[in-house]
């Protein structure tokens, strides 16, 4: 197999296989989630606030007052990290043409220097948290494998991606063709470890918006 | 019933619903959490780590109700939850727990830690995995009526004495009053200025009300153990009471869990909506103040802070009332640091105040409060909670401050312009 070829399955089998398991798991972890049953409240809430769970969704990514202080490096590299993996996914032109050409969705691009200052940030921004994890005793406890796992998957699309678009270490066509196994590799996994996260989110900010505002005090 | 790791094992596969699911999947083991907890933040020990309490419940969810987990277990590749698993937990589930309700204020993802912690007590109870101290208080709760021991002979001895010092008749089993007003055995034990005080606000604010021999006791240990069916029953006394009386709202007292067991837990623990209303006592307090019914003269000189029970605060939504009322007569109000909705626990919640064996811990914990209060630098301390009162007295005389506690119905009551 030459490298065309590698890309050529990258970009085809591999991906659909990818896609599919990635979806499947997605849809079966919801299910664990919602098949599972959930008691109505039956307290009278304090304040008719329909909207808190919503809310809460979107001002949870807001620290409370004096935490950013406690876990400075944990808030400030977080926050770097997810923005610059978001700007890098969703706002490279390539990967733009890439979801135009699934969905037929398009929107504009930013430029391409300000996607790769985002990629750099955001790998620094994993290194740094790796190493907060390694020293930091609460999240040594808290970690397994599975966190280190989650770490490496994320980390890879990344390094692939840079080293790609500045065509360092591998020929080209060889590095794009790893750039998309990594992507896939991240998809399969995402649903099976706390990658899930990144949809589990919405639902568990919005339970605990929805317990709070229940009782009349915004979280 | 005796208490197996089976029947446990099966709790904690009952009480995983839903949100508990989404929590344990969100969950990015950051740790965050461990920095809104004021036992981690006292002791500096990883082990107090809010999600860690969590993690003999987080494997039964795996191993029960996700797919990879079953596999799994199937494979034997599955670590199951042992009792001597739980023996090391109890401690960090009962001890370094007083559900105080920060971490879930803070956790990135929204996971309500203290919704699981107190979910995870039923199996811990349910498999003999509860503090002694505990399960005697809610022996007593269930077979006398008060986790103290306390019988109606000794709530008729105080209204006698309040009676006499006030001379104001303490109404008993009045049917259709507008409230039913309970008590903490605490209050009845330590704190009688709060009947007292009462009797004297709702003369004056022409309030109708009873007290009820058969529920007069606030406090359910029931909730505190996690022993539902248990704590069923305690609160089923007030409202068979409530009924009998056919009140239209009932009264929780200064007593922060009090107000959770009956306002938040109560309904869902009897299975329908009350008919009647339940309202912690700064609320009602705050509606007369409104209404124009409480008239005060002169405000106290005294530079004084409030502490906000997490109970009523926090897990209550009671913020601003204490506030208003505390306006009303406070010359020199000052906040603590993290005031309302973020303040921090006196550290003996969630029964920790009941369980001797985390005194010392308790008191390692209480440092926090020591920082708040003296940041704030005044002698005189007002909550709205008798349970937190005993602790911080405790705490205080442990670290010889001298600072006093108060509660604050009784402290509007000094300043009632009274037989005018
Ligand atoms: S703060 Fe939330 S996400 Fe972070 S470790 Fe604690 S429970 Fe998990
Ligand atoms: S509820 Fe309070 S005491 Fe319990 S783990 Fe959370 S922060 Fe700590």
């Amino acid at each position: 197999m030459n490298h065309l070829d590698l890309l050529t399955f990258a970009r085809g089998s591999a991906l659909n296989w990818a896609l599919i398991i990635f979806v499947a798991g997605v849809v079966l972890r919801l299910f664990e989630i919602f098949g599972l049953s959930r008691k109505t409240d039956l307290a009278k809430p304090r304040i008719d606030s329909p909207g808190s769970g919503w809310r809460t969704m979107l001002t949870r990514s807001i620290p409370p007052q004096g935490m950013v202080k406690r876990d400075p490096v944990t808030y400030i590299a977080g926050y770097v990290f997810h923005l610059g993996l978001f700007l890098a996914i969703f706002f490279f032109a390539p990967h733009i043409e890439f979801f135009r050409s699934i969905t037929g969705l398009s929107w504009p691009a930013l430029p391409s220097a300000l996607v790769d200052a985002s990629v750099v940030a955001a790998i620094v921004a994993l290194a740094v948290l790796l190493a907060h994890r390694l020293n930091n005793p609460v999240k040594r406890l808290l970690s397994t494998f599975s966190d280190y796992l989650a770490w490496t998957v994320t980390l890879l699309p990344l390094l692939t991606g840079y080293m790609a678009y500045h065509h360092l270490m591998l020929e080209y066509t060889l590095m794009l063709a790893l750039h998309l196994f990594s992507v896939e590799l991240l998809l399969v996994l995402l649903p099976f470890t706390k990658l899930f996260h990144t949809f589990s989110v919405f639902v568990s900010r919005w339970y605990n918006g929805d317990f709070f505002g229940r009782k009349g005090v915004a979280s | 019933m005796s208490a197996t790791l089976e029947k446990g094992l099966n709790a904690f596969k009952e009480v995983i619903d839903t949100p508990i699911a989404s929590y344990f999947s969100s969950c990015v083991h950051c740790g965050l959490c461990a920095e809104a907890c004021l036992f981690y933040n006292e002791t500096g020990d990883a082990k107090y780590t809010p999600i860690h309490k969590l993690e003999p419940l987080r494997r039964v969810w795996k191993q029960e109700y996700t797919l990879l987990g079953r596999l799994g277990k199937l494979l034997g590749l599955a670590k199951p939850v042992t009792d001597a698993e739980l023996t090391e937990w109890e401690p960090l589930v009962y001890d370094s727990c007083t559900m105080c309700g920060r971490c879930s204020m803070v956790c990135p993802v929204g996971n309500d830690i203290t919704y699981m912690i107190r979910k995870m007590r039923e199996g811990m109870s349910a498999s003999g995995h509860a503090p002694e101290d505990m399960k005697g208080a809610t022996k007593r709760a269930v077979e006398i009526g008060s986790p103290m021991g306390i019988k109606w002979p000794a709530v008729q001895a105080q209204i006698k004495h309040v009676q006499a010092e006030t001379g104001i008749e303490v109404p008993v089993d009045v049917q259709g009053a507008d409230y039913l007003v309970l008590m903490s055995s605490m209050e009845i034990i330590n704190f009688p200025e709060y009947l007292s005080a009462i009797s004297r606000i709702f003369k004056q604010a022409g309030v109708s009300w009873t007290l009820a021999p058969d529920a007069f006791e606030a406090t359910n240990s029931g909730i505190q153990i996690g022993a539902s069916d248990l704590a069923r029953e305690i609160v089923s006394r007030i409202v068979v009471a409530a009924e009998r009386l056919k009140v239209k709202c009932v009264i929780s007292p200064e007593c922060g869990h009090a107000f959770t067991a009956i306002r938040w837990e109560g309904p869902n623990l009897m299975g329908k909506p009350f008919g009647f209303e339940v309202k912690h006592i700064l609320e009602v307090l705050d509606e007369l103040r409104l209404a124009g019914k409480i008239k005060t003269r002169g405000k106290d000189k005294r530079p004084l802070t409030y502490h906000d029970p997490c109970q009523i605060t926090r897990r209550g939504g009671v913020v601003e009332q204490p506030r208003h009322l505390l306006g009303e007569i406070a010359e020199d109000f000052r906040e603590m640091p993290d005031a309302g909705v973020m303040n921090w626990c006196c550290g003996g919640g969630g029964g920790v105040s009941a369980n001797s064996r985390a005194e010392p811990l308790r008191l390692e914990a209480f440092k926090v409060k020591k920082r708040q209060i003296e940041s704030t630098g005044v002698h005189t301390l007002i909550t709205a909670c008798a349970n937190c009162r005993i602790v911080m007295e405790e705490g205080l005389e442990h670290y010889h401050m001298k600072v006093e506690v108060l509660g604050l119905t009784e402290l509007l009551a000094e300043y009632l312009v009274e037989g005018e």
